[in-house]
């Protein structure tokens, strides 16, 4: 349970981490929190030749918001979600999902860009940032590019970022005011992978479902949206939602796998009725009268 | 393989290293610091064993590197009680709750306590139960564990129910 030796560097400046990605050619890692990486590395599951250390990176951390989106810098604690009042009250889907990752003590060290940009299909928030429709900013020496939440990932660990490239901040929109949150999660134990989740938001606007954003974890090889739900959703009078139909479409959206926690079987019918309660709950809560 | 200069504090204690850079914080705590009240269990985030204090915050010693602790301060379980052998708080609770058995654990629990007790106050006893997730007890003596997070949220019939 140790890793393959490696070089390492923790360079000042996000220029300095470039240069280091874009000479590497495809054997660097980079670190922040550690959290997903260190297991993959102590397993040697995951054998770079260098490690790219962004912790004490200049303009990596920090949360600020402007009229349309919360940009939340990659190497931003997990635990700084927790304790932010602006963020709760602008973000308060992503605030729910971060109390159920990993335990207190990863949190303490587990960074928002980390978690995005490994992109473990069971976690929480690149489900998040797929249901609420963020965008990744990404620089490389060659420039810098956003990508969209739902274009990023491609299977298990495996996503759009090209190895030249670093991950910076994370924009999360901000949903209008008296949006709703949905989040539901099961696992065997608080703190566990997710056996099977969902996460998003509703807008409702005279009555009727004005936006839907929404997503599952740990429901297949990537965060899934749950496309043909949202679409049904869309401009439905509130009162007239059927919630066990929307959550059918959910499930057909998904890929469960099978592993030795659970089945893909049970995963579908577990997703099916959270999903149906989970819904049928947000919108009997915050119907508008 | 590249090593590396690291100053850090450790109980209190200025160290200067020269460290390999995959060792892990908790490997670099109990062969290089000689804190073997350090328990590395699983080795790859899951049992909690091995939580320290960094910089004011419990974390997980196999989850981060030594070099990546350059400049830190550390506190390991052979830091909490005082210099004349009297028990910090948590440690007090949990002798007096019977909050451990075999002990492999227990380091990791009270390192995750300390970090949430305030000097001098109460815990809050939902919060510490909340962040108790994060450690795993093979003996299964989580009911002891419990009732020293009562006495440490300044609930006295913590003590009197230890035999219960």
């Amino acid at each position: 349970m140790k890793p393959a030796p490696f070089d390492y560097v923790a360079p000042p400046t996000i220029a300095g981490a470039l240069e280091t990605l874009a000479e590497a050619g495809g054997g660097a890692q980079v670190i922040a929190g550690g959290q997903t990486l260190m297991p993959l590395l102590n397993l040697r599951m995951s054998q770079p030749f260098i490690l790219v250390d962004i912790n004490k990176t200049a303009g990596m951390a920090g949360i600020t918001h402007d009229g349309s989106a919360t940009r939340i810098g990659a190497a931003t604690r997990q635990a700084a979600l927790l304790v932010d009042a602006e963020l709760a009250a602008k973000q308060p889907v992503l605030v729910k999902a971060a109390r159920h990752i990993g335990h207190h003590q990863t949190r303490n060290r587990g960074t928002v860009g980390g978690s995005i940009a490994l992109g473990e299909p069971a976690a929480e928030l690149p489900a998040t940032s797929v249901a609420l429709g963020a965008e990744l900013e990404v620089h490389s020496l060659r420039g810098e590019r956003r990508i969209k939440a739902e274009e990023f990932y491609l299977g298990p660990y495996m996503t759009t970022i090209e190895p030249d490239e670093l991950l910076t901040a994370v924009h999360f929109p901000l949903w209008p005011a008296g949006t709703i949150t949905v989040f539901r999660e099961v696992a065997q134990r608080p703190g566990d992978f997710a056996l099977v989740g969902l996460v998003g938001a509703l807008h409702v606007e005279g009555g009727r479902i004005a936006r839907a954003g929404l997503a599952w974890f740990g429901m297949g090889p990537t965060p899934i949206k749950a496309r043909q739900a949202e679409q049904a959703l869309l401009g439905q009078a509130v009162d007239a939602v059927d919630p066990a139909r929307i959550a059918d479409l959910a499930v057909s959206d998904t890929a469960p796998f099978e592993d030795h926690h659970a089945t893909a079987d049970y995963r579908r019918r577990v997703g099916q009725r959270i999903f149906a309660r989970t819904l049928s709950e947000a919108l009997n809560e915050k119907q508008p009268a | 393989m590249s090593d590396h200069r690291i100053e850090l504090t450790v109980n209190g204690q200025r160290l200067a290293e020269t460290v390999e850079a995959r060792k892990s914080l908790g490997d670099f705590l109990r062969g290089d610091a000689g804190c073997t009240g350090v328990h590395l269990g699983c080795e790859h985030g899951v049992c909690g064993a091995c939580t320290v204090i960094v910089d004011g915050v419990a974390v997980r010693s196999c989850l981060m590197l030594a070099v990546q602790a350059d400049g830190a301060e550390i506190t390991t379980v052979e830091g909490l009680a005082k210099s004349d052998g009297s028990f910090h708080p948590v440690q007090q609770a949990m002798r007096d709750c019977h909050g451990l058995q075999c002990g492999f654990c227990t380091p990791g629990v009270l390192m995750t306590m300390a970090a949430l007790t305030p000097e001098g106050g109460h815990a809050r006893e939902e919060e510490l139960l909340a962040a108790m997730s994060g450690h795993i007890c093979r003996c299964t003596g989580y009911q002891g564990i419990r009732r020293a997070i009562r006495q440490l949220a300044g609930k006295n019939d913590a003590a009197a129910g230890a035999h219960a």
